[in-house]
């Protein structure tokens, strides 16, 4: 472009007020001109959108650990506050509802920064026509998920939008904990040589959401693992303030949150396939629908990065408490290969684990 | 888990790799023909179990793959019409057509299923009779049947909303054509275990007589890859040309005959083009003229779309076992699963897709010390 038209064409923009002059910025994502569903799979579109389009507007000190919740002090006392939206269909499935899981989940992330959580927010938006019925369902389920976490309902909300406008009901809900002062967990404190521990069997949340919404039965039903893992987490840190990281991998499974913390870390983790638990029921039904376990979501487990030395402990305290019995050791930090997963395979042979590049779609044979 | 673990197992893995490298004096280059295998052998690593000098190269076996660009543009111009609810198998979902994919026109509103079968489909329509229901019938041999199924089903039960958008394709015809390239390196084939299982395994004796490769029809577990390489490593080395069933558990050589039968029923053989190879003769299916009121084809007036794949892709090639994912200088690069260029990146069991899903953009040592330094690779 000739200089003389690029003046025309600032001037035009200017009196047309498109703020050229003023530095207006092009949307960071060229690629996608809408959302997908992919972008809240929890793999690299979701990664994409946030590290793009969000995180660099809001830039901050405790933003930036990109961990389950903020870690801060006031007055001298260290606190974690976290928020989460669920959004599940269905929204009773086997094992649970999506009330226990608004509950369960806030907590769980705010236990993740190593806080005891203690009160929480719920925000509803309802969708009309929506059945009072199951609307009371999910109000007393979260009425007995937050007794059983010990935690106090606090404030709260509720909006509802025209019939087809929601989806049944979406529920956020938000928290704040109380962190003690020697405890430091988050991801970028990978280390190398910690131990790796998994609290339980992987992947039979995702599958029992999978099995209802498909229509599919299987021999032995599969039941969602959702659960308050505050508990644990005071039993485990009763043993050792020292843990280094804890993670409850949710959505994208226990890759796509090792994948997330071996890049916070810039440290390599290795798994090792063989140990990593998981239960036959959830094992052929992954089999039948083409998934891989290792990227299927949990709701009520977690991963500890522990330092060798207290692993062993750690393992042991973990499998006194009844959501650790499964607990198991499934890998550990090394130097090599920093930001990347690798894995020895049941066989023997040797390969790298990525994080997930879209939603996991079945195949076809 | 019975009829897995055994198959999954490190002892006897090594004791497979142990014989074959017992018996090997020269290098070898095989193909797997499925998809489903390429996926197991990267997935396991178990290339980097073999000794170096067997070259495993990656078939044409993966159906989304292959589906030509022109076929998916006309999947998409019909799952666009609101009259349609379009069904599909899931990994079809993310293959770029010329300007959007499935799961793009889903989030612009066009209503897109996921189905596990067909037949659910029928269910579909029931359900919804004042839509089209049209489903994306791709795949080999082996889904087949059940695509087949789905229209004499639909013609018996009077289920008029229902229509199937027919791109099959068919393996002997495109080994041929692989043995027939003036660039073909392939000396022996891991052949398609479930196609088989369907088809039976005849269809690939006159392959083995005309070309002189042996073919050794093989499972998709990694004991049954193993084993089929030992199969076929022994025919090479002793100078061998026959097929041999690895994956005798569920294949025999005639197959499946009442699968058959329907297949013969419904569909009959046609031309196809495959993406990334061109045409082929007589290597697809499409539906008889007596099931043409459940033709999508012929029910949506759908104009020849022309379409053009990206200059830097080598997808043909890899397909034909002539390169390997990472030879390509996009692999990684400008071409991902995000962002796919060409058929083999396309869908999860593509050649390119499960080398990117299993790292192997990412150089690493052969040896299986966790503690080698990886680096990316040069182009």
């Amino acid at each position: 472009m000739s200089s003389n038209k690029r003046v025309v064409a600032e001037l035009d923009a200017q009196s047309l007020g498109l703020g050229v002059l003023d530095g207006c910025c092009p949307i960071p994502i060229s690629e996608h001109k809408e959302i997908v569903l992919a972008h809240g799979s929890g793999g690299k579109l979701s990664q994409q959108l946030i590290q793009t389009m969000v995180l660099p507007q809001f830039q901050n000190e405790l933003l930036e650990p990109l961990h389950d919740g903020a870690i801060f002090s006031l007055n001298g006392t260290k606190l974690a506050f976290s928020t989460d939206s669920f959004v599940v269909n269905p929204i009773f499935f086997p094992g649970g509802d999506i009330g226990e899981l608004a509950i369960n989940g806030t907590v769980n992330d705010l236990a993740m920064c190593g806080a005891r959580p203690l009160y929480l927010s719920a925000a509803f938006i309802l969708e009309e026509g929506f059945a009072m019925a199951d609307f009371w369902r999910v109000i007393q389920s979260m009425q007995r998920a937050a007794k059983t976490a010990g935690v106090s309902l606090v404030t709260g909300d509720t909006k509802v939008v025209d019939r087809g406008k929601g989806d049944k009901i979406f529920i956020n809900t938000s928290g704040v904990g109380l962190i003690d002062a020697e405890v430091s967990i988050y991801p970028g404190r990978a280390q190398i040589g910690d131990k790796i521990i998994v609290s339980g069997l992987i992947a039979a949340h995702g599958i029992a959401i999978m099995s209802v919404r498909e229509g599919l039965e299987f021999e032995s039903e599969i039941a969602s693992d959702t659960a308050p893992l505050n508990g644990l987490v005071a039993a485990i840190l009763s043993v050792s303030k020292d843990i280094h990281v804890l993670r409850d991998p949710t959505r994208g499974g226990i890759t796509s949150t090792l994948a997330e913390i071996a890049e916070k870390a810039k440290v390599g983790i290795h798994l090792d396939e063989a140990s990593i638990p998981i239960s036959e029921p959830v094992k052929g039904a992954c089999e039948i629908l083409g998934l891989d376990p290792l990227y299927v979501a949990n709701e009520g487990k977690l991963l500890a990065f522990v330092q060798p030395d207290q692993a062993q402990a750690v393992l042991a305290a973990m499998r006194d408490h009844p959501l650790g019995r499964e607990a198991a050791m499934i890998g550990e930090v090394v130097a090599g290969h920093p930001g990347y997963i690798m894995m020895k395979t049941r066989i023997g042979g040797v390969r790298v684990v990525d994080m997930l590049s879209g939603e996991q779609l079945p195949r076809i044979c | 888990m019975k009829y897995l673990d055994e198959y999954r197992n490190e002892a006897v893995a090594q004791k497979l790799v142990k014989e074959i490298c017992r018996i090997l004096t020269k290098p070898w280059v095989l193909m797997e023909v499925c998809g489903g295998q390429t996926h197991t052998i990267v997935k396991y690593g178990l290339d980097h179990l073999l000794p170096s000098k067997i070259e495993l190269v990656h078939g044409p076996g993966c159906p989304v793959c292959v589906t030509s660009l022109e076929m998916i543009d006309k999947a998409h111009a019909i799952a666009s019409r609101s009259d349609v609810i379009f069904c599909s198998f899931g990994d079809m979902l993310r293959v770029p057509g010329s300007t959007a994919d499935l799961l793009i026109l889903k989030s612009r509103g066009a209503d897109i299923r996921i189905v596990y079968s067909p037949i659910d489909c029928l269910k579909i329509a029931r359900a919804n009779p004042d839509k089209k229901v049209v489903f994306f019938a791709i795949g080999f041999e082996t889904t087949a049947p059940a695509n087949a199924m789905s229209v004499w089903q639909a013609r018996r039960q009077g289920i008029n909303n229902f229509s199937i958008l027919v791109s099959h394709v068919l393996v002997p015809p495109a080994m041929a054509s692989i043995l027939q390239s003036p660039l073909n390196r392939v000396q022996g084939f891991l052949g398609p275990g479930h196609v088989c299982t369907v088809m039976g395994y005849h269809e690939y004796e006159p392959i083995t007589a005309r070309y002189h490769v042996p073919i050794v029809i093989t499972g998709f577990e990694p004991i049954d890859l193993l084993e089929g390489v030992l199969l076929t490593v022994r025919q090479l080395e002793a100078g061998q040309a026959r097929v041999e069933n690895q994956y005798g558990r569920v294949v025999n050589r005639n197959g499946n005959k009442v699968a058959q039968d329907l297949i013969n029923q419904v569909f009959e053989v046609c031309d196809r083009k495959w993406r990334g190879v061109g045409s082929i003769p007589k290597s697809g299916y499409k539906l008889r003229y007596e099931f043409r009121d459940h033709d999508a084809e012929r029910l949506f007036d759908i104009r020849e779309i022309d379409t053009q794949e990206s200059p830097l892709c080598i997808s043909g090639l890899v397909l034909k076992g002539v390169k390997k994912p990472h030879d390509c200088p996009a692999f990684g690069k400008e071409c991902t699963p995000l962002h796919p260029l060409g058929a083999t990146m396309v869908s999860a069991e593509g050649a390119c897709a499960a080398y990117h899903a299993y790292g192997r953009h990412l150089q690493f040592e052969k040896k299986s010390d966790q503690n080698q330094p990886l680096e990316e690779m040069s182009p």
